[in-house]
């Protein structure tokens, strides 16, 4: 079975729609996605031929539960133990990798959960990725906060009590450039504690500027490890040049930022080949940048505007547990991330074995923070949003949720050195 | 406990050995670390006390209690000075837990920043505790830096798998005049114990306690343990047979003048 993600907005000009099939259906109408565009960076790492051989390598029917008990009486999960963890065979073992992904979290987080929200600050894009809500050919309301708007939307979030945040936009370099990120993490040091950001790739001197703006974190997905699958997925614009995409956490570390996380969104593609290709990516990027601090994200694929049948397909909860489990036992040093895509009774779960940072408060459009926190009708239209959130719990619900279960919420554990 | 037996830092005298590190904090730990376990000195993550009034744990800290704000978070000999500068601003007192990882696995200290750390904050006045991998070189450059205290680890932190270091921190203890706080790895009573009895003078311990199924009943167990290791070391250790069993004639027993 397959996602159905094709839409035709009726408000499209007959070009954009010819066009548009064109990419759709033509893959000669497309770029090559393997080819660096002219600005973009080229950096001699090595990390990627590294991970997309062992990736194109994994075969994940072969492992039997042995190779699963082995790797879970093991002291230290090595590579393949990873790859065993992640295959069909350890699904019988998901309590026995539960419970130990829980002792390996106590041992580094102790009970601690973070909080974050994120801001989305933009939602242009110039890019068709066929499955975001963002995508240039969707009919959505398309927004971009001004300085004045932005700093509305921090105060209402900092009054929440919240700490670290965020920063989001659209993939468009014109509507939404360095220099307005720039400004915008500047003006969120002054509410906030922790600025992330989750924003196109750019090269190591844009991140190092936006490092010197305030910004210390930068969180890419990958989507997919897929180059092949990437490229019937993402059809148009920047966003489709897949190598240049996969060293943005190096570059952004070279550009001396403290953190960086990774993910694949789930359902695009082989869910275990693209889990088993994260791990190892920020497995090697931590090997060659022992001081970077390292996370990862563990996204399904969610609803749409204007496309609400798209799902993650045969990524159930069980699944996703399993990779997260897995992420855990091989990683037990880094960050987990568990976004509101996923249920409040998921996240609840989660968070008691290796989940170690959870968002609250989230809104995924643009400039409606004091509508959703507040309930105060807004005099313009807010920004639509990339996707359907499935946990609407607020800064408040999240933070007593969090104590009730016995974990210890944080809302900072950051100094900007 | 021997009343008389101090151990004294920076000019400041402490009856308890035991101190509580940082890492994993909740009121509960911290409640039990003093009532239970005695704990004179809590360690504060600078970069845990950079937070508005939610959860701010300054507000836990029991008065009487000296706070040792650490520089976790430091990847360099420069951003520690930057953070125990920060903590004297916020009113965390002029102690600091001198802590540089370039290592963001494992955790381990780097010896050389934190040896060129030490200088610069001894100088400024701070009582200087630095966090280190046993290595006597690098202890005999710390006490000439000015250091406090040396503060050695036992395993990799959060590791609760007890003295790995046992024979390199027995020769700081031996060469080293400052106290030697044995400080990360520390899993057990028995293994703080067992520091204490080979003379080191105090232990700190965090997830040991924090993971613990019964806090305040591991709390006491931890005092224990630390009073029972340093009486053993005050005491001076009996003969230890080596092979089981000691000869009863002496070998020298022939000499006569």
């Amino acid at each position: 079975m397959e996602n159905q993600f094709f839409v035709d907005s009726g408000h499209l000009s007959k070009e954009a729609l010819i066009k548009k099939h064109e990419l759709e259906n033509n893959p000669d109408a497309r770029k090559n996605h393997m080819e660096y565009l002219p600005g973009m960076e080229q950096i001699k790492s090595g990390v990627m031929e590294q991970v997309i051989s062992q990736m194109k390598n994994y075969d994940y029917h072969k492992y039997t539960s042995k190779d699963v008990k082995a790797a879970l009486s093991k002291e230290t999960c090595t590579i393949e133990d990873f790859a065993a963890l992640l295959s069909p065979a350890a699904e019988p073992y998901l309590e026995e990798m539960a419970q130990r992904a829980q002792r390996e979290t106590g041992k580094h987080f102790g009970n601690t959960v973070y909080m974050f929200t994120p801001l989305y600050i933009a939602n242009y894009c110039e890019n068709y990725c066929v499955y975001c809500g963002f995508n240039c050919y969707n009919n959505i309301h398309r927004m971009k906060l001004n300085m004045e708007q932005l700093e509305h939307e921090m105060k209402v979030i900092a009054k929440s009590n919240m700490e670290e945040i965020l920063i989001l936009t659209g993939e468009s370099h014109s509507m939404s450039d360095i220099e307005y990120i720039g400004e915008a993490c500047k003006l969120a040091g002054k509410y906030f504690r922790m600025v992330g950001l989750e924003i196109y790739p750019v090269n190591t001197k844009e991140y190092r500027y936006l490092h010197e703006c305030g910004a210390d974190y930068i969180t890419v997905f990958q989507e997919t490890y897929d180059s092949d699958k990437y490229e019937t997925l993402h059809l148009l614009g920047h966003k489709r040049v897949w190598p240049y995409r996969f060293d943005a956490q190096e570059r952004a570390l070279m550009g001396g930022m403290r953190g960086v996380a990774f993910s694949a969104l789930l359902g695009l593609s082989d869910f275990r080949k693209d889990a088993f290709a994260t791990g190892l990516h920020a497995y090697y990027l931590q090997r060659k940048y022992p001081r970077a601090e390292i996370s990862l994200s563990c996204p399904r694929l969610r609803p749409i505007v204007n496309n609400d049948k798209i799902n993650p397909l045969d990524v159930g909860e069980r699944q996703l547990c399993q990779v997260i489990c897995a992420y855990r036992i091989f990683l037990p040093f880094a960050g987990i991330t568990v976004s509101s895509r996923e249920s409040a009774s998921f996240r609840d779960g989660i968070m008691k074995i290796a989940a170690t940072k959870v968002s609250a408060g989230v809104s995924t459009g643009v400039g409606d923070h004091e509508e959703k926190y507040s309930g105060k009708e807004m005099e313009a239209q807010a920004g639509d949003e990339q996707f359907e959130i499935s946990d609407s719990r607020s800064f408040d619900t999240m933070y007593q949720d969090i104590e009730g279960k016995g974990l210890q919420p944080v809302l900072n554990d950051y100094l900007y050195v | 406990m021997d009343k008389e037996d101090k151990l004294i830092i920076g000019g400041r005298e402490f009856h308890s050995r035991f101190i509580l590190g940082s890492g994993k904090y909740s009121m509960k730990l911290i409640e039990a670390a003093v009532k239970d376990a005695g704990a004179q000195m809590i360690t504060l993550a600078v970069r845990r006390a950079n937070t508005k009034e939610q959860e701010n744990i300054l507000d836990f800290i029991p008065e009487g209690v000296t706070l040792l704000p650490n520089t976790s978070g430091a990847r360099d000999a420069g951003e520690a000075v930057r953070i125990a500068r920060l903590a004297r601003e916020l009113g965390c007192g002029n102690f600091v837990k001198i802590e540089i990882m370039r290592d963001a696995k494992y955790l381990l200290p780097d010896n050389q920043e934190t040896v060129k750390a030490t200088e610069i904050l001894a100088k400024e006045g701070f009582v200087v505790m630095p966090y280190m991998y046993p290595d006597l070189n690098t202890a005999r450059d710390l006490v000439n830096a000015g250091a406090a205290a040396v503060m050695p680890l036992a395993s990799p932190i959060g590791s609760n798998k007890g003295l790995a270091t046992r024979e390199f921190i027995k020769i700081l203890i031996d060469e080293i005049d400052l106290p030697i706080i044995v400080d990360a790895g520390i899993g057990r009573p028995s293994q703080a114990c067992e520091a204490m009895e080979m003379g080191a003078a105090a232990i700190m311990a965090n997830t040991a306690l924090a993971t613990a199924g019964n806090l305040p009943l591991m709390a006491q167990a931890f005092k224990k343990a630390i009073e029972a290791g340093r009486n053993a070391y005050l005491a001076g250790l009996g003969r230890i047979l080596a092979r089981g069993a000691a000869a009863s004639d002496p070998l020298t027993g022939f000499l006569h003048d």
